[in-house]
């Protein structure tokens, strides 16, 4: 664990400027084809699959041991917008993108089976929280990285209000309120003090030497620290989480997206990378920092699976769940030993398909039968096989189930509480995992046992368009996929504890 | 004299400043509507073009005052016309002068009555505001400090809204009574140093008394200007019932003559009694940021909030002056720039709105955004520049400030943050409520065919052009005032090191 200083290949790429305009232009020929809807969502899917393939082109690189990086402006000495793509990149630029593709033909079909509103408003937004969200994932300094995470709070604005509705209003405001207050409040001292004590922003290129200097007083460093963790507000650790169960008044997809995968993703990427990046391991160690917030998280993981227990609504219920989930990305990057971060890192992906394939599921049965909440589901599993079946995949997934994408992470951060020697964590994480069965199981069981309500009739519902389904089947397959078969992504994961 | 570096040959200053004379001169005699809006844009554009030359002859290497003019005034009271500029005031000569061509098309239909006088007005206002920015002979500059208050006082007073007496006298009352004390000021320096020459007047060792007593007439005359908190009340009440116009001139241009005042005189001429009263000034800009961003968040009048927005951004400004180092120094002058270009352009859309629905009230605006898209697009990125947000122009100047403030004290700057906070509550807010409103906007569908024309997307894109231009390449801006900036501070730390009995606890 000392201080191996890898000093990494680093190689000028103009692809990565492209990586970033695809989604970027993509919105704006979306908002031209306002009166052509099929052609409209045919640019937003050749942006998608352009932008996957781009993504994945980068892998050899990385996999040699390379460094992507190319300098967009340059601001002032120390302080510039450079794009960089590194196996921690990756691991977040792969999941977005190939989300993207999936979400796009989503949504076609959700979108039209409900016949919403502003569909091309809704197209441009999308496609411009993805370009922040591939902007954070390719940041190289901690100026670019809160540039884009900005710009993902601005931009899905709009989607999270775009009911218009009173409700829509409500959530909106208070989804903008709580992200951009944080950022300002925390992220903005942060960043500038950080520039003041070290000059420039740039992260290094190892998860060891951090950037702060060794010289800086020991209060500082954890302000800082602090400020950091409060700062990403999207990574819903508590007491900042209200904001993501009030954004699930937005569409299905973009709740699918955006507020399980896409923003919050953002959110708990920025923070690992500024845990790792910006305060590094061997300053983490010396200062401790490390298991406090273990068991910081440990209380929202906890905390949030109970409240899901609690919720009939599913989309509700999801929520919870995500905000429970995100903290463990945190926690095992908080225990700082290497197969701990392994398993919070990948659980970027793992969960990110999964929640993905739930949140998807949701908007289906909203679709085919217009329900929300979950004791109106009972039954409903014989209606509509493939979309439980999926939710059923997802849900095990979720509760760390083999072969499902979910035991890679639950086995590697089980491991990580043995290797740092914390039983309390390693009940933490017995216990939510009991409450994930909690939560999770009795929705699968009374969908394919369970009575219909009554005065319900059998006939007459059934499985939602193709559009909806296939995409939902694609995202259950790829969480089985990456369970049998973890090692596209662990490779990444695996680049970044060196 | 050896501050000055003497332009040979073709006096441009001197043609910026006499040129929209001669131009206002000749509306006194030919005053057709039509005309006096040709007239004025022409001769507006014609400055501003020239007024790039002075870019172009500028060297950036050195702290000394370029494109000097020296002629005898007043031989024997030793009154001179002295012109010139260095690197902090070059960029307000052209902010000012780039500004203008702008103002007058945002008044090519909003004004309807007395064009031609109000075409005069506004070239004597331009005569002015480059006159204060490049006079070096303080007679010379208070000359021009006074001479722009006729002007403004006539563009609110003739051109205004329906308080426009209360506003105009207020305007004219608090100006007037803070630039008397600066009359007094002048006139103790120049017992004090027989001359009215104002870089002889710098770096002397004057006696504390002396000092603090000039620097507070000094303050008071500029903290009006600027406004600091508590002086700031007359600048909502002049926002609100200014021509749009005349809102922009006044902040873009008028209320950087306060700071740079500061920066010129209050600095190098009283230096030891600035590093003795800094602790206070910073106390009252942080009051200023945090009380202009509460009460901008409670207005309903949309020139009223950006108004006050003006309060929080013009405390930044001054925090970054009273920081007293380089970054934090540079960081106000970027930030007094960012605020001429991106308060005028708010203040510009706010006038388009104006005209438009007659009201300046946001509940009137709410939910245009479904029928003015490129309005709303353009109030959007304004709006944004305006709090802040990285990759825009008040990123560079808020980043500069605070990480200044931050090396200086790290506690001051953390009590400037809940300011930025403010910021992007309240300019979100105005977002919010005008693209879309609630549940129940009124009707709006009037608008559809009224979004911007031509003309107007010609006044707006420019300053979005300076929008991006300085938050993402603000390194030439930078480079033009730092030769005069890290010459201002190094002997300002020169002066106090020479005399450590005033040192400052605080500024440890």
């Amino acid at each position: 664990m000392d201080a191996v200083s890898t000093t990494a290949n680093i190689v000028t790429n103009s692809n990565l400027l492209l990586a970033v305009i695809i989604p970027l232009f993509g919105s704006v020929v979306v908002m031209t084809l306002r009166n052509n809807p099929n052609l409209r969502e045919f640019v937003s899917f050749c942006s998608a699959a352009l932008l996957l393939i781009l993504v994945l082109s980068f892998t050899p690189a990385i996999m040699a041991g390379k460094c992507l990086v190319y300098p967009v402006f340059h601001l002032l000495p120390g302080l510039s917008i450079t794009l960089r793509v590194d196996a921690f990149s990756m691991i977040f630029a792969v999941v977005s993108s190939s989300l993207w593709l999936i979400a796009v033909c989503y949504s076609m079909g959700y979108m039209r089976g409900l016949e919403e509103h502003a569909q091309t408003r809704f197209n441009a937004c999308f496609a411009l929280a993805i370009f922040g969200s591939i902007g954070v994932a390719m940041s190289d300094n901690l100026f670019t990285m809160y540039l884009f995470y900005e710009i993902v709070s601005i931009c899905t604005y709009p989607l999270v209000g775009h009911h218009q509705d009173e409700e829509g209003y409500l959530g909106a405001r208070k989804y903008i309120v709580y992200l951009t207050t944080t950022a300002k409040l925390f992220l903005l001292p942060a960043m500038i003090l950080i520039y003041v004590l070290n000059g420039n922003l740039d992260f290094p290129h190892n998860i060891f030497t951090g950037m702060i200097p060794t010289d800086t007083k020991s209060w500082v460093v954890i302000m800082l620290y602090i400020f950091c963790l409060l700062g990403f507000t999207k990574n819903g650790v508590m007491p900042f989480h209200h904001w993501l169960p009030g954004a699930m008044v937005a569409p299905t997809p973009v709740s699918a997206l955006l507020h399980a995968v896409a923003v919050v993703k953002v959110g708990v990427f920025c923070t690992t990378r500024a845990m790792l990046y910006v305060f590094g391991l061997n300053l983490m160690t010396r200062l401790n920092l490390g298991i406090p917030t273990a068991y910081y998280v440990s209380f929202t993981i906890i905390m949030a699976s109970i409240i899901a227990l609690s919720k009939d609504n599913l989309k509700m219920r999801l929520a919870y769940s995500t905000i429970s989930q995100l903290s463990y990305i945190i926690l095992g990057v908080a225990m700082l030993t290497p197969h701990s971060i392994q398993g919070g890192l990948i659980h970027i992906v793992n969960h990110a398909f999964a929640k993905i394939t739930l949140f998807f599921v949701a908007g289906a049965i909203f679709v085919a039968t217009r329900k929300k909440n979950i004791s109106q589901m009972s039954g409903l599993g014989r209606s509509m096989p493939f979309t439980f079946g999926a939710f059923a995949i997802a849900s095990l997934s979720m509760i760390g189930v083999p072969p499902v994408a979910g035991f890679v992470t639950k086995w590697y951060l089980l491991v990580g509480t043995m290797e740092a020697h914390q039983v309390g964590l390693l009940l933490v994480l017995i216990v939510s995992t009991v409450l994930n069965v909690g939560y999770f199981a009795p929705v699968v069981y009374s969908a394919f046992f369970g009575k219909r309500p009554e005065g319900e009739v059998e006939t007459g519902i059934k499985e939602a368009p193709l559009t909806m389904v296939v995409p939902i089947l694609i995202a259950a397959t790829v969480t089985i996929i990456i369970g049998i078969y973890p090692n596209f992504m662990m490779q990444f994961v695996r680049a970044v504890t060196g | 004299m050896d501050s000055l570096i003497i332009k040979e040959g073709f006096p441009l200053l001197s043609f910026l400043i006499f040129f929209p004379l001669a131009g206002a001169v000749v509306l006194l005699f030919f005053n057709g509507e039509k005309f006096a809006r040709y007239w004025t844009l022409a001769i507006t554009m014609i400055t501003a073009a020239f007024s790039i030359l002075l870019i172009t002859g500028f060297d950036t290497t050195t702290a000394k005052f370029q494109f000097a003019e020296v002629h005898n005034w007043i031989p024997q009271l030793n009154i001179h016309y002295i012109l010139g500029v260095d690197g902090i005031s070059i960029l307000m000569v052209l902010l000012s002068t780039l500004i203008m061509p702008l103002c007058i098309l945002a008044s090519w239909r909003y004004i309807k009555t007395r064009v031609s006088q109000f075409m005069f007005s506004m070239l004597i206002m331009e005569v002015s505001m480059v006159g204060l920015f490049t006079s070096l002979d303080f007679v010379l500059f208070w000359v021009f400090w006074e001479f722009m208050l006729i002007p403004m006082y006539l563009l609110i007073a003739v051109w205004g809204g329906p308080r426009k007496d209360y506003a105009s006298i207020k305007f004219f009352i608090y100006t007037l009574g803070g630039s008397v004390f600066l009359l007094v000021a002048i006139i103790a320096l120049y017992m004090k140093n027989g001359t009215f020459f104002i870089p002889d007047m710098m770096w002397h060792h004057y006696s504390m008394t002396f000092q603090i007593l000039v620097f507070l007439a000094f303050f008071l005359a500029f903290a009006i200007k600027v406004p600091m908190f508590p002086f700031h009340t007359w600048l909502p009440a002049a926002h609100v019932e200014a021509p749009t116009a005349g809102s922009v001139i006044l902040a873009s241009v008028l209320l950087k003559m306060g700071a740079y005042g500061m920066l010129r005189f209050c600095l190098p001429i009283t230096p030891q009694a600035t590093f003795l009263l800094a602790p206070y000034i910073l106390g009252l800009s942080i009051a200023g940021i945090i009380y202009g961003g509460f009460t901008a968040l409670a207005q309903h009048d949309m020139k009223k909030l950006v108004a006050y927005s003006s309060v929080g951004h013009m405390g930044f400004v001054t925090l970054g002056i009273f920081v007293l180092n380089i970054r934090s120094v540079e960081g106000a002058i970027i930030q007094m720039l960012n605020h001429g270009v991106t308060t005028g352009a708010l203040f510009l859309c706010v006038g388009m709105i104006y005209e438009r629905t007659h009201s300046r009230e946001l509940s009137v605006a709410t939910g245009i955004g479904k029928y003015m898209p490129w309005y709303v697009t353009f109030l959007a990125f304004f709006a944004l520049s305006s709090f802040g947000f990285p990759g825009t122009n008040s990123f560079i100047g808020e980043f500069l400030i605070l990480a200044g403030t931050f090396q200086a004290n790290k506690f001051l700057a953390l009590a400037a943050i809940p300011g930025a906070v403010l910021a992007a509550a309240y300019m979100l807010r105005m977002l919010q409520k005008i693209i879309w409103g609630g549940t129940n906007n009124p009707d709006q569908s009037y608008l559809k065919k009224h979004d911007l024309g031509i003309r107007e997307i010609a006044t707006l894109a420019p300053l979005l052009l300076f929008v991006f231009w300085i938050g993402l390449d603000p390194q030439p801006f930078l480079d033009m005032m730092h030769h005069s900036v890290v010459n201002l501070i190094t002997q300002l730390n020169f002066i106090q090191q020479q005399a450590p009995h005033v040192a400052s606890a605080f500024m440890r």
